[in-house]
């Protein structure tokens, strides 16, 4: 269990998160949807521990703040919106970077099947900084897979981290990125990603929390949340919710104005 | 797809289909040490006076007393100074390769961006106001007093840098360059005003210091700098991975489980101790940091892990050959090598700028 209570973080006098509580399962996925500034990746990068925050939060019952970064690593991953790189590596040799038990005895070699995963393969002899957008940012996805390959290690459930995991990528590629993280959660890993796409969220999320201005709206299962009146309010304007014939809802823009 | 793979074996056929340079990597390696035996050889073979290394050698393995001509040159004169220029070299070169690491930039060299400058300025301080230490302070560092200043000078500087240039974990280039350019303007004028305050010997010392040499090396030297330079060339190896996951940004490094600060700190301890006691012992010799790291790059990839260890065999050489033409276009008398390895890294640097032109890093 991922639980934030009562997180505040503030850059220099502005407050950008207010008493935010937040909680994840394993075995689901979360998603943190809200407008831009409302706060999602602050959150998100106080779960990953990059932040300092006021509040608690605790990952599997222990405190965030008294695990040191190479035990963190062992149980968490994080993909961020951008990566950047600095020096030309190839696409093999930024994937085994995320292999941190790489050279350990007995550690296999996870590139080929984690490129094949994000559709991929052949890309492993290919300079990293020569790929479009799109292809880096899952690239870096393959990457942070192999840091948590297998989602339940020692009995305890590790963790993904995305932020905007499908922010430069086409439908096709959007939708592989989403099976991906739902395939993680549902064999026992836990996953939190913010979203833009609310789509998206319908069809991937178990639950759903809801920022805006710096606070929790409300967290909820998608059928729950994804309301008229409520994602109107938080995104400043007319939003419909109708939910198809078949499974998941969508969301769809309304041309009038509030 | 298929297509795709198959054009990138066109474009890059030195990587191949797999990405994977740790091979190449390693061979590398054994034909950099190779390269360094050679240069080892030819540095101590080579010189103004003429002297037999295989007649000295045989004597030495048949159990003969060499010939005291001969045992002068080679033991007390030639070893110290390969000695010298293969610490020096290495020194240099992973110093380069650590510091670039650092500021995720192939084009922070320690003597581009001031870190040589305020080793200098440590030297030139020893020099000139080391007569000033208590006696006792004095008489326990001995001949280790100029390497230890200017180990603390090239600390100062390298701290400095990163405060000026890196704000919440990114480095503007820009900044690192011009701040590198600043701070070797105040030291320098420091370095001027110490200069100017010296007496006649410690001019002479100065002067012979400043020149960029390894002909002053003797053994008293050699052994003083020489414990900076080993730890440094033993503890780099160490940032290996953590420099990997660092170029991903400092963000994703801490995610994959790097103590980021205690990296950094590291990492400017050895670049300072590097560079220190590289200047405090042959004075500013330039381009070593920034050609060798690049040219290992261009052939076996950025990790540091293979990086790191080739980069000390590759500069050791360099340098070494270096001294050794260095000895050789002029004799009997001498070029400073400083001039050599700028006739050589200069265009190399340019090159590198030209590449560069155009693409987003810079």
């Amino acid at each position: 269990m991922l639980d934030a209570r009562d997180i505040t973080v503030s850059y220099g006098r502005r407050r950008v998160l207010e008493g935010v509580h937040f909680r994840a399962a394993p075995g689901a996925l979360t998603a943190i949807v809200g407008p831009n500034g409302s706060g999602k990746t602050t959150l998100l990068r106080a779960m990953t521990g990059d932040l300092p925050y006021h509040g608690k939060i605790s990952l599997g019952g222990d405190d965030l703040s008294t695990l040191p970064a190479w035990r963190l690593a062992l149980r968490r991953a994080v993909l961020a919106q951008f990566t950047p790189l600095a020096f030309p590596f190839t696409v093999a040799e930024v994937i085994r970077l995320g292999q941190i038990q790489d050279g350990k005895a007995g550690a296999p070699d996870l590139t080929p099947r984690a490129l094949a995963r994000v559709g991929l393969s052949g890309y492993a002899g290919r300079r990293y900084q020569e790929l479009s957008g799109g292809e880096q940012q899952r690239v870096q996805l393959a990457r942070v897979l192999c840091q948590v390959w297998e989602p339940i290690a020692h009995g305890q459930p590790r963790w993904l981290f995305l932020d905007e995991p499908v922010s430069s990528l086409d439908i096709a590629h959007q939708l592989q990125v989403m099976q991906i993280a739902r395939d993680f959660a549902d064999a026992g890993g836990g996953v939190v990603a913010i979203l833009h796409d609310l789509n998206l969220t319908a069809m991937f999320a178990d639950s759903v929390a809801l920022l805006a201005e710096g606070r929790l709206l409300e967290q909820a299962a998608p059928e729950t949340l994804l309301r008229d009146e409520l994602l109107s309010h938080a995104y400043g304007c007319t939003l419909r919710v109708s939910t198809p014939p078949a499974r998941g809802v969508y969301v769809l823009p309304h041309t009038a104005r509030l | 797809m298929r297509s795709r793979a198959a054009e990138m074996v066109a474009i890059h056929p030195e990587i191949g289909l797999a990405g994977d340079r740790r091979r190449l990597a390693r061979r590398t390696s054994w034909a950099l040490a190779a390269l360094l035996l050679a240069a080892a050889w030819a540095s101590l073979a080579v010189g103004a006076s003429d002297v037999s290394l295989g007649a000295a050698l045989a004597d030495l393995l048949a159990g003969r007393e060499i010939e005291a001509r001969s045992r002068i040159i080679l033991w007390d004169i030639r070893l110290p100074r390969l000695l010298t220029g293969m610490m020096v070299g290495a020194s240099l070169a992973v110093a380069g390769a650590v510091l670039q690491g650092l500021f995720r930039n192939p084009l922070a060299d320690p003597g581009l961006v001031g870190v040589s400058a305020g080793a200098g300025l440590g030297a030139i301080t020893a020099i000139v106001l080391g007569g000033l230490l208590p006696a006792g302070i004095a008489a326990l560092l001995g001949p280790a007093l100029v390497p230890v200043m200017a180990f603390a000078g090239s600390w100062l500087a390298v701290t400095a840098l990163y405060v000026i240039a890196t704000r919440g974990g990114h480095t503007s280039v820009a900044t690192m360059l011009l701040g590198g350019i600043a701070l070797a303007a105040m030291t320098g004028a420091l370095s001027g005003l110490l200069i100017y305050i010296a007496d006649d010997q410690q001019l002479r010392d100065l002067t012979f210091w400043g020149l960029g040499s390894l002909a002053g090396s003797t053994w008293s030297k050699t052994l003083a700098a020489a414990p900076l330079m080993l730890a440094a060339l033993l503890a780099a190896p160490l940032l290996a991975r953590g420099l990997n996951a660092l170029a991903l940004g400092e963000a994703a490094a801490h995610h994959l489980g790097v103590p980021v600060q205690r990296l950094k700190t590291l990492a400017v301890l050895v670049v300072a101790a590097a560079v220190g006691a590289a200047t405090a012992i042959s004075g500013g010799i330039g381009f070593v940091g920034i050609v060798v790291p690049h040219l290992l790059r261009l052939a076996t990839g950025p990790d540091h892990r293979a990086l790191l260890v080739n980069a000390g065999l590759l500069g050791a050489s360099l340098l070494l050959l270096a001294d050794v033409v260095s000895r050789s276009v002029v004799a009997p008398s001498e070029l400073p090598i400083g001039i050599v390895t700028a006739v050589i890294g200069g265009p190399v640097f340019m090159w590198i700028l030209l590449r560069r032109r155009g693409s987003l890093e810079f």
